[in-house]
C-alpha cells in the first residue's frame, strides 16, 4: 500500500545508511510517509530513531541512499536543503527555544527573516498560533519564565509559524515532568486531527494508539516492523517488538 | 561603593606609611600644599588623557578587528579557518613590546611613512589585542548548545541570520566577562607605549622621577593612577554586564536586591 505510491510521498527514505565513525547507526532504512499520514517511531535508545528523523530535515547528513521530502531530494545543494527545511517543522526534546528572545520574537524571527513577512503580519500569525497552543498570555515573557510544558508548546507554535506541511517530533515529552506531558500531547493530537503530516519519535504509546496511522519499530539501526497501531500492539510479528512492548507496557 | 573604599584604604595606608617613616618618604614632591608639588601633580596627571585615549582606541579597534579576524573562522571554509589559526598564532606570539618597537621603528623603513607614537602604539596593541578578542569570540560561540544551531537550522534561517539573531547575541553576552578582563589587560599594556615616547602616565612619571630624584613617591602615585583607572574600567564593564543581563547565572548577582 505504501511502496507503489512512494513517488509522490511527503517523505521518502530509500535504503538510507549512516555511520558515526565505525558505528553503523542507520542500516538500509526505507520509509514512506504520505501526505496527512501520522507515523510514530519507537524503539530502544540507540536504535537510530532520532537519527532517522533528523535525516529528514538534514540535521544529519545520510551517507548513502535517498531522502526526498515533498519531491525535493536532499543532497549537497544548499538550496534544496533550505527548501525542505522551509516545509518541515521540528520539535526537540530540549525545546531549544532562543533564550535571549521573548516568546513572541522566538515565533516571529524565522517568518520575518526567511519568509520575508512584515513585522505586523508575523506577529499576527504568531499570536494566532499561540492561541492555538493556548498560551497567548505568555507572548511577552522569556522562555526561562515558562514551565517545561509551556516552553514545548511555544516550540511547537514556533515551528507552526513557518506553516510547514510536515512536523517532526523528536521525543517531545521526554524532558517534561509527568504532569506536563498531557498538555503537550493534547496539542499534538489537535494538530494530528487537523490533518498535519507528522513523524513522532516517542514512547507515549497511548498517543500512538490514538493518532498514528503507522507505528514503526526500530532496533539497532533498522526498521524491524511497521504496522497500523491496532495490529502493532495486538499481534506484533517480531520477537524483538514483543520484548520491547512488554518492557515499556509492563507498568 | 566597595571599590571606592578599597581605594581609600590603599591610599591611606600608603600615606600612613609615609608619615611613620618620614626619613624614607618625601611626599613634598607631589604635595598639593606647595606650588612645586601642584605643578608636579599636574604634570603627572597630564599623561592620563593619553593613557585613556590610547586604551579606548585599542579596545575599539581590537573588538572590531578581532571580529573581522574571527569571521574568517566563522565562514566555515577550511582554508579561511586555517588562515585564521595562522594569524592568531603569529599575533599572539609576538610580545607586545616587540611589536610596538617593530611598528614604530621598522614599519616606516618598509612602508616609507612615519607614524607618530600614538598611531604606532595603537596599531601594534590593537593587532595584538585582536588575536585575543578573536579567541574570546570563538570560545563564546563554542559555548552555545548544539540545540540552538539545530533549532535555527530547522527553521530554515540562513547561515548569516542564524549567527546574527540566534548565536552571536548569546555568544557575545557570554564573552563579556572575558572581554572585560582583556580590556583591563589592554589598559595596562598601554604603559608599553612609553618606550616610544608617548606622553602617557608612565612616560610622565619617568620624566619627573629623573628630574626630582623621588622615584618612590612618583611611582607610588603612578600605581594609584592605574588603580583608579582599572577600577573605573572594571566597574564600567560590570555595569554593561548587568545592563545586558550577562550576569544571570552569576550566584553573586542572584543575591543582589532589586533584580
Amino acid at each position: 500500500m505504501v511502496e507503489e505510491r512512494s513517488g509522490n510521498a511527503a517523505i521518502c527514505l530509500e535504503a538510507v545508511n549512516k555511520w558515526f565513525g565505525d558505528l553503523h547507526v542507520l542500516r538500509d532504512v526505507s520509509l514512506s510517509v504520505q501526505s496527512g499520514e501520522r507515523v510514530v517511531v519507537c524503539g530502544p535508545s540507540g536504535s537510530g530513531k532520532s537519527t532517522m528523523i533528523r535525516c529528514i530535515n538534514r540535521l544529519e547528513r545520510h551517507d548513502s541512499g535517498r531522502v526526498a521530502v515533498n519531491g525535493v531530494d536532499l543532497d549537497e545543494s544548499t538550496r534544496n536543503i533550505q527548501t525542505v527545511r522551509r516545509g518541515v517543522g521540528m520539535v526537540f526534546q530540549q525545546f531549544n527555544l532562543f533564550p535571549h528572545l521573548s516568546v513572541l520574537r522566538n515565533l516571529t524571527l524565522a517568518p520575518m527573516r526567511t519568509l520575508k513577512l512584515s513585522k505586523a503580519a508575523a506577529e499576527e500569525r504568531a499570536m494566532a498560533y499561540l492561541e492555538r497552543v493556548r498560551i497567548p498570555e505568555q507572548a511577552h515573557k522569556f522562555p526561562r519564565q515558562l514551565s517545561g510544558g509551556q516552553q514545548q508548546r511555544v516550540a511547537i507554535a514556533r515551528s507552526l509559524c513557518m506553516e510547514p506541511s510536515i512536523m517532526l517530533f523528536d521525543e517531545p515529552t521526554s524532558a517534561l515532568d509527568p504532569e506536563m506531558i498531557s498538555e503537550v500531547l493534547d496539542t499534538m493530537i489537535e494538530l494530528a486531527e487537523n490533518g498535519m503530516t507528522m513523524v513522532c519519535v516517542t514512547h507515549e504509546m497511548g498517543f500512538a494508539r490514538r493518532v498514528a496511522d503507522q507505528v514503526v519499530f526500530m532496533d539497532e539501526g533498522s526498521i524491524v516492523e511497521s504496522a497500523p497501531p491496532g495490529e502493532f500492539f495486538s499481534t506484533p510479528r517480531s520477537e524483538r517488538t514483543r520484548t520491547f512492548l512488554s518492557q515499556i507496557l509492563a507498568h | 561603593m566597595r571599590w571606592m573604599k578599597l581605594l581609600l584604604a590603599v591610599g591611606l595606608s600608603l600615606l600612613l606609611a609615609g608619615c611613620a617613616s618620614s626619613d624614607k618618604w618625601g611626599w613634598y614632591v607631589i604635595s598639593p600644599a606647595t606650588k612645586r608639588g601642584r605643578i608636579n601633580i599636574e604634570f603627572l596627571l597630564s599623561g592620563v588623557g593619553w593613557t585613556i585615549g590610547i586604551t579606548i582606541c585599542c579596545v575599539i579597534l581590537s573588538v572590531v578587528l578581532g571580529f573581522v579576524l574571527y569571521s574568517l573562522h566563522l565562514s566555515g571554509n577550511r582554508w579561511l579557518s586555517f588562515l585564521y589559526r595562522g594569524i592568531v598564532e603569529v599575533l599572539r606570539s609576538i610580545p607586545p613590546l616587540v611589536s610596538i618597537l617593530w611598528v614604530y621603528y621598522g614599519l616606516p623603513v618598509l612602508a616609507g611613512v612615519d607614524f607618530n607614537p600614538f598611531v604606532s602604539g595603537t596599531v601594534a596593541l590593537s593587532l595584538y589585542g585582536a588575536a585575543f578578542m578573536a579567541e574570546i569570540y570563538r570560545g563564546g560561540v563554542q559555548s552555545i548548545e548544539r540545540g540552538q544551531f539545530e533549532a535555527a537550522d530547522s527553521l530554515a534561517l540562513s547561515t548569516i541570520d542564524k549567527l546574527r539573531y540566534v548565536i552571536l547575541p548569546q555568544a557575545l553576552r557570554r564573552s563579556l566577562p572575558a572581554m572585560g578582563n582583556q580590556f583591563v589587560i589592554m589598559l595596562k599594556m598601554s604603559s608599553l607605549v612609553s618606550v616610544i615616547g608617548l606622553s602617557e602616565v608612565v612616560r610622565r612619571a619617568n620624566e619627573l622621577a629623573v628630574t626630582e630624584y623621588r622615584p618612590l613617591e612618583i611611582y607610588t602615585f603612578l600605581v594609584l593612577e592605574y588603580l583608579v583607572l582599572v577600577l573605573a574600567l572594571s566597574a564600567l564593564v560590570r555595569w554593561v554586564e548587568r545592563k545586558l543581563g550577562a550576569d544571570e547565572h552569576d550566584p553573586a548577582a542572584a543575591a543582589r536586591p532589586g533584580q
